[in-house]
């Protein structure tokens, strides 16, 4: 679609765009730029260039949040929800894009339930629950409850995609005798990779930002997330907002590298199931 | 038996979710501190929640938090994505940009607001005090603490609606809008009736899925001002939280999770009618 405009309308057009680009940016800028900055230019003025750029605020965020440990618990985390979803949801997508019979619907109906149902809803009893199971502090516990509260809006997605890989392609290889899982993992995973490429994006993301849950489920200093130990640092009284903004850039910046690189997936995505069509 | 292939999902889904969720409404009816045996009371949480104060700042404030999310990101989004139309050939780059504060974590976007803006002493705002300009830090005047936190909120949320405005914006067959404009519809004209009109279905579902999450707020007023001060910023998933963690008051926080619930159970229903129309296609 095109529309073509006056010369007037292009200008108010790509003058709001802007305002709103600068509002969408500032924030942003001001945590790029006071990571470089030591404590006292940041009190003085945020809006100031650094007289000189202090780049050991990066190594001091390092050490303060224990970026090295909790790091790896968020990637752990995150690449074990991205698994279970991606091969439970992947399972489930299969039966409910083939199968058009009634009782399906209940589960559908389910399912879409459940991506609106509030957290706090099964938050105090799963807590209490796997407190009395020994399953506080347990990255692989909390991996399921990501599974479970993501994998509707992945399934969903996923599902879109099974739609699309032709029938006859799935009765052909049926009537050659191959069996389901044959036709699961032979003839629907290889079409459907991009569709689990996409998925496996966006819980990742998910995951690896996601805060009520980790804050809860895993308080060890030993089993922290990186985006719960940045909470809790920046939380301390008297902390250096110099090593704060850089502790926050070391846990933004490999998303939003990621972001810019396959933003059309991401996009698409997060879009795919609010968009008709 | 291929079927059994959703076993998986709903395994989890019923253990994580559902059986919670029921017992959650059950201890609605119990006093309970997490650990002893729970004790039977009726409906004695939700006449406590009936007198208590903070309940009902909690309610009112996620009713006004529920009416500035459905009108401002709203607008925004559909005032950005309208313009992106006309200006085609940079709407990628616009886009990405407006996208960029959807996919930084909360806790992250909430401590560079609360520092390098809010603070009087290393943000804007004390910036701003040295030059003489009277603004205070909004989290921490009872009046204007929420809406502080729902600026924050505002400028995480409104680009992720832009973007799927935009999406389905493009999908508005374009003979549609090349006809209003040969019949001389001006711009201003072609939005109103044209385009409007085209993605109602998607502006209808973001306003539900607004509500819904409306109700759900948690992250900002948690990491921004942790309900305060004096309650003031408070919502229901937040009251609900330090009732069960703070006073180990599950049976009063799960009293409050059902009457979130409630709200966004309204909702989900006509969430569910619209998204099942879809699915059935």
């Amino acid at each position: 679609m095109n529309m073509t405009e006056s010369r007037l309308t292009q200008w108010m057009v790509h003058i709001t765009l802007a305002v709103l680009l600068i509002i969408t940016l500032f924030p942003i800028a001001l945590m790029v730029l006071n990571a470089v900055k030591p404590s006292a230019e940041i009190v003085q003025n945020p809006l100031a260039w650094p007289t000189h750029l202090r780049w050991d605020n990066f190594t001091r965020a390092w050490s303060d949040a224990n970026f090295g440990r909790t790091l790896f618990n968020s990637a752990v985390l995150t690449a074990m929800t991205i698994v279970l979803v991606c091969a439970t949801g992947s399972l489930t997508a299969y039966v409910l894009a083939r199968r058009k019979i009634k009782t399906w619907k209940i589960l559908t109906f389910y399912l879409l339930a459940s991506t609106t149902a509030p957290i706090q809803l099964f938050l105090f009893p799963l807590y209490f629950g796997f407190a009395r199971f020994g399953l506080i502090n347990n990255p692989i516990a909390v991996a399921f409850i990501y599974t479970a509260v993501y994998s509707p809006f992945a399934i969903m997605l996923l599902r879109t995609y099974f739609l699309a890989v032709p029938k006859e392609l799935e009765e052909a290889a049926l009537i050659d005798g191959a069996t389901h899982w044959q036709v699961f993992t032979r003839v629907f995973l290889p079409i459907v990779s991009p569709g689990i490429l996409t998925v496996a994006l966006i819980i990742g993301l998910y995951s690896w930002n996601e805060f009520l849950i980790a804050t809860t489920f895993l308080q060890g200093q030993d089993q922290l997330t990186a985006v719960v130990s940045f909470f809790l640092l920046s939380g301390q009284y008297a902390s250096d907002w110099g090593v704060i903004m850089a502790a926050a850039l070391i846990i933004v910046l490999p998303i939003v590298v990621l972001f810019v690189l396959l933003q059309r997936r991401f996009i698409d995505g997060m879009a795919g199931g609010s968009v008709k069509g | 038996m291929h079927r059994l292939y959703v076993l998986p999902t709903l395994i989890i889904n019923i253990v994580i979710i559902a059986i919670p969720a029921l017992m959650t409404v059950m201890l609605a009816f119990f006093e309970w501190d997490g650990i002893s045996d729970p004790i039977f009371v009726g409906l004695d949480n939700f006449r406590t929640l009936w007198d208590d104060s903070v309940f009902w700042t909690a309610l009112t404030n996620n009713v006004v938090w529920t009416i500035i999310f459905l009108i401002v990101p709203i607008t925004m989004g559909l005032l950005a994505a309208t313009m992106m139309l006309v200006a085609r050939r940079s709407a990628n780059f616009f886009q990405v940009i407006y996208f960029l504060p959807v996919i930084i974590a909360t806790a992250i976007t909430g401590r560079v607001w609360q520092g390098m803006i809010y603070s009087p002493v290393t943000g804007i705002t004390g910036l701003l005090q040295r030059y003489g300009i009277d603004v205070a830090n909004p989290l921490t005047e009872t009046s204007s603490a929420l809406y502080g936190i729902a600026v924050v909120d505002l400028w995480h949320w409104w680009g992720f609606l832009c973007v799927i405005f935009f999406a389905a914006l493009r999908q508005v067959p374009s003979e549609q809008i090349e006809a209003a404009r040969v019949e001389g519809a001006t711009f201003f004209q072609t939005i109103r009736y044209v385009l409007l009109p085209g993605i109602m279905p998607t502006i209808t579902l973001m306003m539900i899925m607004t509500v819904i999450w409306s109700f759900l707020v948690f992250d900002f007023v948690y990491i921004l001002t942790q309900g305060g001060p004096a309650y003031s910023s408070e919502v229901l998933s937040t009251f609900a939280y330090r009732s069960a963690f703070y006073d180990l008051a599950v049976g009063k926080a799960a009293a409050i999770s059902v009457v979130i619930s409630l709200f966004g159970l309204a909702a989900t229903v006509v969430y569910i009618r619209v998204q099942a129309r879809e699915f059935d296609q």
